[in-house]
């Protein structure tokens, strides 16, 4: 699936997740924060941009891993991206959902 | 001669014993296995305990009836892992110096890990099933309740057997209607995914479950504290929800003997290789079962199929050969959905539960993510399987440890 954002088609699953992290950039996160009702700051692209890292390493993320990442403590996580933080923040990131396996 | 130890004694530890002796010659290796617990816990059966569907001795056995002879079985609490050196420190100060170690030390609840869990309520109004006194005394609190809200919570994933909460809500509620007292409970899960099963198949092809059973659903709930004293449970959004009794399971962590030595995650799980269960710590430990931090079900029916697998890769690795890439995430779980019937699903790294037939592809007998009668009986027969098949490591009939696709509709 395609999906036009800030004026630049991107690969998304079905649930508008971007599938090539490689075509992310900041307007598109800025368009997927409005459909969420959150604005960003520069705290909130640190937290991105921490989020991306791990997954280039191919780390699984959690919020208890993020709460201990340095960069936010859970609660402000919460404060920045309300109501499911990790699934919010992953698709503003331009990462896969993160997968709640098992 | 060689050295092979094992750490735990549990479901994963006791199956890699009863397999390795049976194809290392004696000769050649010892194979040593050491635990701190005298009891091995059927640990599926907990969740029966607190509705006096099973008893206590159902679920207790000793851990020796069940280490094969010639497997050397020690007792003591295991300090901590020198991987420089190969060696095993114990707590009362032994040594023990290794060819090839297998991690199997499991997963335990961490209740101190939310504040205002531990305390005050714990045991009061507040109660796990996970543990064996945890079940127990949760059973004598519902041998008298009268009532009221009670919640059922998972604070954090990842947890063991991830669909027992769930069946805890189901069997719970036809524990009431038996008692003729449904219409003075109001049940409530409270969960931090966005749905009830970790599945999203199951989600959408099971939720007419709790509807059914009118049970209330509130996802994407993380707990940030517990306050017993008000009866209430806070997220870090600030939602909250009310409690009479709340059954929560809590964090589940590797045991700190993982922290001391330095090689696990923050949940204290060791870092391994997904489908070769070599651990990423150093070449010659290996890991199985619920202490590893692979992405597959913390399950008993993962770590017997796990333990087929690792068994060959120790035999290849042994011969310095390259391992097999072959553990492929597969789980098969029964769910309870009370009344008597249950649902069964399978599946693994790749593939989300369908509906089909198990094991044989249109035959069955057992149907997959269908409730029916036959799959109660055969969670209950898992008892008897667990004790007398698993834990020897008898080959199970027709299941492989690979996922088979066959009588599945996978769209
Ligand atoms: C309520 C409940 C319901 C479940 N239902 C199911 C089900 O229906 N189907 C299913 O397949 N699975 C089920 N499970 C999960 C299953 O029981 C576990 O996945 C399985 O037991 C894991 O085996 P293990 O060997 O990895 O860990 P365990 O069996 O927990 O064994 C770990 C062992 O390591 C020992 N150990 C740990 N640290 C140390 C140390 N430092 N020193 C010495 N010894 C140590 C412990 O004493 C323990 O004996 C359920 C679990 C629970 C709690």
């Amino acid at each position: 699936m395609e999906k036009v954002y800030a004026g630049k088609t991107v690969g998304v699953d079905k649930e508008g997740y971007l599938t090539d992290l490689s075509q992310w950039n900041a307007a598109i996160a800025m368009e997927i924060a409005k459909e969420e009702g959150v604005e960003l700051t520069a705290k909130h692209f640190e937290v991105l941009s921490y989020l991306q890292d791990q997954q280039r390493k191919e780390v699984a993320l959690s919020i208890r891993s993020i709460g201990k990442s340095g960069v936010v403590d859970i609660k402000q996580f919460y404060e920045l991206f309300p109501k499911g933080p990790l699934k919010i923040a992953s698709k503003m990131a331009g990462i896969p959902k993160p997968k709640s396996c098992i | 001669m060689k050295k092979l130890v094992i750490l735990g004694a549990g479901t994963a530890g006791t199956m890699m014993a009863s397999h390795l002796r049976k194809k290392l010659s004696k000769s050649d290796w010892e194979i040593t296995i050491i635990d701190q617990c005298k009891p091995h816990y059927y640990q599926p059966g907990f969740l029966f305990l607190p509705f006096d569907t099973y008893k206590p001795e159902d679920v207790k056995k000793s851990i020796d009836e069940f280490i094969p002879k010639g497997v050397k079985l020690i007792r003591e609490k295991i300090d901590v892992i020198d991987k420089d050196s190969d060696t095993v420190v114990l707590d009362d100060g032994k040594k023990f110096k290794y060819n090839i170690l297998i991690l199997a030390t499991g997963t335990k609840t961490a209740p101190g890990e939310v504040a205002g869990m531990l305390g005050e309520y714990w045991y009061k109004s507040i109660f796990d099933f996970y543990t064996y006194e945890g079940a127990l005394a949760l059973r004598d609190k519902l041998r008298l309740w009268k009532g009221g809200k009670l919640v059922v919570h998972i604070t954090e994933m990842p947890i063991k057997c991830p669909v027992a909460p769930l069946e805890f809500a189901f069997l719970a509620d036809s524990f009431f209607i038996k008692k003729g007292m449904r219409d003075k409970v109001d049940i409530t899960y409270v969960t931090p995914l966005s749905g009830a099963f970790t599945k999203e198949k199951c989600t959408t092809a099971l939720t007419y479950l709790l509807n059914d059973k009118n049970i209330k659903i509130v996802p994407d709930f993380a707990v940030e504290h517990i306050d017993g004293a008000n009866g209430k449970i806070v997220d870090y959004g600030g939602e909250e929800v009310p409690f009479d009794l709340l059954v929560t399971i809590p964090t589940n962590m590797g045991d700190e003997l993982m922290a001391r030595s330095g090689i696990g995650n923050e949940l204290n799980y060791v870092p391994t290789d997904k489908n070769t269960l070599q651990t990423k710590v150093k070449e010659n430990i290996f890991a199985l079962g619920d202490c590893t931090d692979v992405p597959a079900s913390k399950a008993g029916s993962v770590a017997h199929f796990q333990a087929e697998i690792l068994t060959e890769n120790i035999l290849l690795y042994i011969k310095g050969k390259e391992l097999k890439p072959d553990f492929d995430g597969h789980a098969n779980c029964f769910i309870e959905t009370g009344h008597g019937k249950a649902l069964l699903i399978d599946f693994n790294y790749e593939f989300e539960p369908v509906k089909g037939k198990f094991p044989f592809a249109g035959i069955g007998p057992l149907n997959l993510l269908t409730e029916s009668r036959l799959n109660h009986w055969g969670k209950l027969a898992f008892r008897w399987i667990y004790w007398n098949m698993l834990l020897p490591a008898r080959k199970l009939p027709f299941i492989t440890p690979k996922m088979s696709k066959s009588g599945k509709n996978f769209n």
